[in-house]
């Protein structure tokens, strides 16, 4: 265990490094230098100023030298500071985070609740109504785009209806309690929550036929053990594997899905600090925020294989 | 007892099979249907998807069937033209995909050692970033067009691709014919192309199919957040942008319904059809 969680953290390494790559090579192919921000035309800055200006930020040096000190800095914590807002990045992050990873645990959460019973009783009850319910359910969800279905919440629960908030964490100008964030949550959960379903409960529904089919599964029913232990017991734990995988293979996607969710519900995460970062042409803002969402699936990643490894002890430390 | 738990379960697989070649009818004509009408009606209909009029979010009537937007645009032409653009972008965007993760894949596989090192983790690295943070910065980079949004959501997509012909590549190679081929002297590239390219068409056909649903979802969504397909061009995913704040979502439904349906019904076709083609082009999967 120890060998596989060493060599699966090197690999995120290198991937990480790939990242930071990515993003800083992105960012520096924007249109416009960050100067332009800096120094409006008419302020009438000199040649010289413009140049100490430049030499200061670092920007009269090769790109890949501006790379490696942009990286020295990340990996000391220092993001560098925003030129829009004026603070640190991390410092602007850092508020982000935790609303982010509300969000997103809490759909990952509310997916897998509904998915597994959903997805169990359509695999033992396969061919059944139940069975083509979870396909249809399946397909849908897998169709419905996350912010048309966002819309689509909103015009029920919240125009027809009238029972939940729209926007934001809480409500405008009070100090926020625990009952308030649950109610500002529902409509971005669920809206988030609606495409992992259908990819849930199909791949739930496929290992639990599967499981129910295999030689042990007969050996228990053979042996007169009630079918609720054989059930839960046996054929659960075993059908849960490849839903691990799935869920770690969903992860990069939720994320994706939780910027445009963010968006619609004004939910103050690193979705809606990323969209205002891009219509500043804010580069370090964006280059944060890309690799540390990045890094957050990545760990996320890590953490799903460690526990499909803890969870299927027939797989060896070679592997 | 045992014969007829067989056959039971050998008519219900049947009986699965079946439906899931209908459900792929079913997509396949919803799909040819959509096309049809997004090439005909403009040439049919008199259509004006950029004319401004003076009727402001005009409701739907007897004059704009689906109504008119906030410059007073015929939002059912609009869908029309959008609909164009947005599944020519989906179906670029895949053919790009397509172009560069088939050659990969198929190095990938049939020379393994550093190629297959270099290419795959190259794919793992691409997925592991959520593929809408690239595109947004991607797209702000190169402003936004037609041609970006395919190049863009194309490049994102290469890796499943690579994956797919990989994981098929690396079997084939190990094939008689290949290694007859080898034996007398042909050569790699003709290899790749005359022997292992139209064997490992079928995974190819799968990604292919998966890809475009994926492509117009990016599509939309980019658009809908603004940063894709730009006013006074129509996309499906830019006619919901019109739906940003909760009053026109609550008055003026005509805007974002419509748009959101086709979307949906576009990409619910496209994965039956593609889920049947998958089952029947692999019979190793078992149904489901």
């Amino acid at each position: 265990m120890g060998r596989y969680i060493l060599k699966r953290l090197l690999t995120a390494i290198v991937a990480f490094f790939g990242i930071t790559i990515i993003a800083y090579g992105l960012a520096t192919l924007m249109p416009g230098s960050p100067l332009d921000l800096l120094v409006q035309p008419e302020t009438g800055v000199s040649a010289e100023e413009l140049a100490e200006i430049k030499h200061r930020m670092g920007l009269d040096r090769p790109i890949i030298i501006q790379y490696f000190f942009w990286l020295k800095n990340l990996l000391q914590g220092n993001f560098g500071t925003s030129y829009s807002q004026h603070r640190p990045v991390l410092e602007l992050m850092a508020g982000r985070i935790g609303p982010t990873m509300i969000l997103s645990l809490s759909s990952m959460a509310l997916a897998l609740m509904i998915s597994i019973p959903l997805g169990m009783v359509a695999g033992y009850k396969a061919y059944s109504g139940w069975d083509y319910g979870s396909t249809i359910l399946a397909f849908v969800g897998q169709a419905a785009p996350n912010f048309f279905v966002a819309l689509l919440l909103i015009y029920i629960f919240s125009v027809k209806l009238g029972w939940l908030p729209v926007t934001g964490m809480y409500d405008a100008g009070s100090s926020g309690s625990f009952g308030e964030l649950m109610r500002h949550l529902c409509l971005p959960c669920l809206a988030l929550t609606f495409q992992s379903i259908g990819i849930y409960t199909r791949q739930m529904r496929n290992s639990m036929v599967e499981c129910l089919s295999d030689d042990y599964v007969r050996t228990a029913r053979a042996k007169g053990l009630k079918e609720s232990v054989v059930l839960f017991k046996h054929t659960l734990r075993n059908a849960l594997l490849p839903l691990v995988t799935q869920v770690g293979l969903s992860i990069a996607k939720l994320a994706g899905g939780a910027i445009v969710t963010e968006q619609i519900f004004s939910w103050p995460g690193m979705g809606t600090l990323m969209l205002k970062a891009i219509q500043g042409r804010d580069y370090p803002l964006i280059m944060g925020v890309t690799v540390l969402i990045s890094s957050i699936v990545l760990i996320g990643n890590i953490i799903v294989d460690i526990i499909y490894r803890m969870l299927d002890p027939r797989i060896d430390d070679k592997g | 007892m045992k014969m007829n738990k067989k056959k039971s379960a050998y008519f219900a697989d049947t009986i699965e099979r079946f439906m899931r070649h209908k459900l792929a009818v079913v997509g396949l004509i919803i799909v040819i249907i959509e096309i049809v009408l997004l090439v005909v009606l403009p040439l049919i209909m008199d259509l004006q998807p950029f004319t401004i009029t003076d009727q402001f979010y005009g409701t739907p009537g007897r004059e704009f069937i689906l109504g008119t937007d906030a410059n007073g645009r015929d939002v059912f032409a609009r869908l029309i033209y959008g609909g164009r653009i947005s599944l020519l972008i989906g179906f670029l965007a895949v053919l790009a995909s397509a172009a560069i993760g088939i050659p990969l894949g198929i190095i990938a596989g049939y020379y393994r050692g550093g190629a297959e090192m270099i290419i795959m983790r190259l794919a793992d690295m691409f997925q592991s970033i959520p593929q809408m943070c690239l595109n947004i910065v991607l797209v702000s980079v190169l402003s936004p067009s037609v041609s970006t949004l395919v190049f863009v959501i194309g490049v994102m997509g290469w890796p499943s691709f690579a994956r797919l012909l990989y994981a098929k590549v690396i079997s084939i190679r190990e094939k008689e014919y290949v290694e007859s081929a080898r034996a007398i002297g042909t050569k790699n590239t003709v290899i790749m192309l005359k022997y292992i390219l139209p064997n490992a068409i079928s995974p190819a056909l799968v990604a292919f199919t998966f890809g475009i649903p994926n492509a117009i979802l990016a599509e939309s969504a980019l658009s809908f957040l603004g940063l894709g397909i730009q006013i006074p061009l129509a996309s499906w995913g830019n006619m919901l942008n019109a739906a940003q704040s909760i009053a026109i979502v609550s008055t003026k439904p005509w805007l974002w319904i419509p748009p959101g349906l086709c979307i949906f019904v576009t990409l619910i076709s496209v994965n039956m059809f593609g889920d049947s083609l998958r089952d029947a082009l692999d019979p190793k999967t078992k149904v489901g």
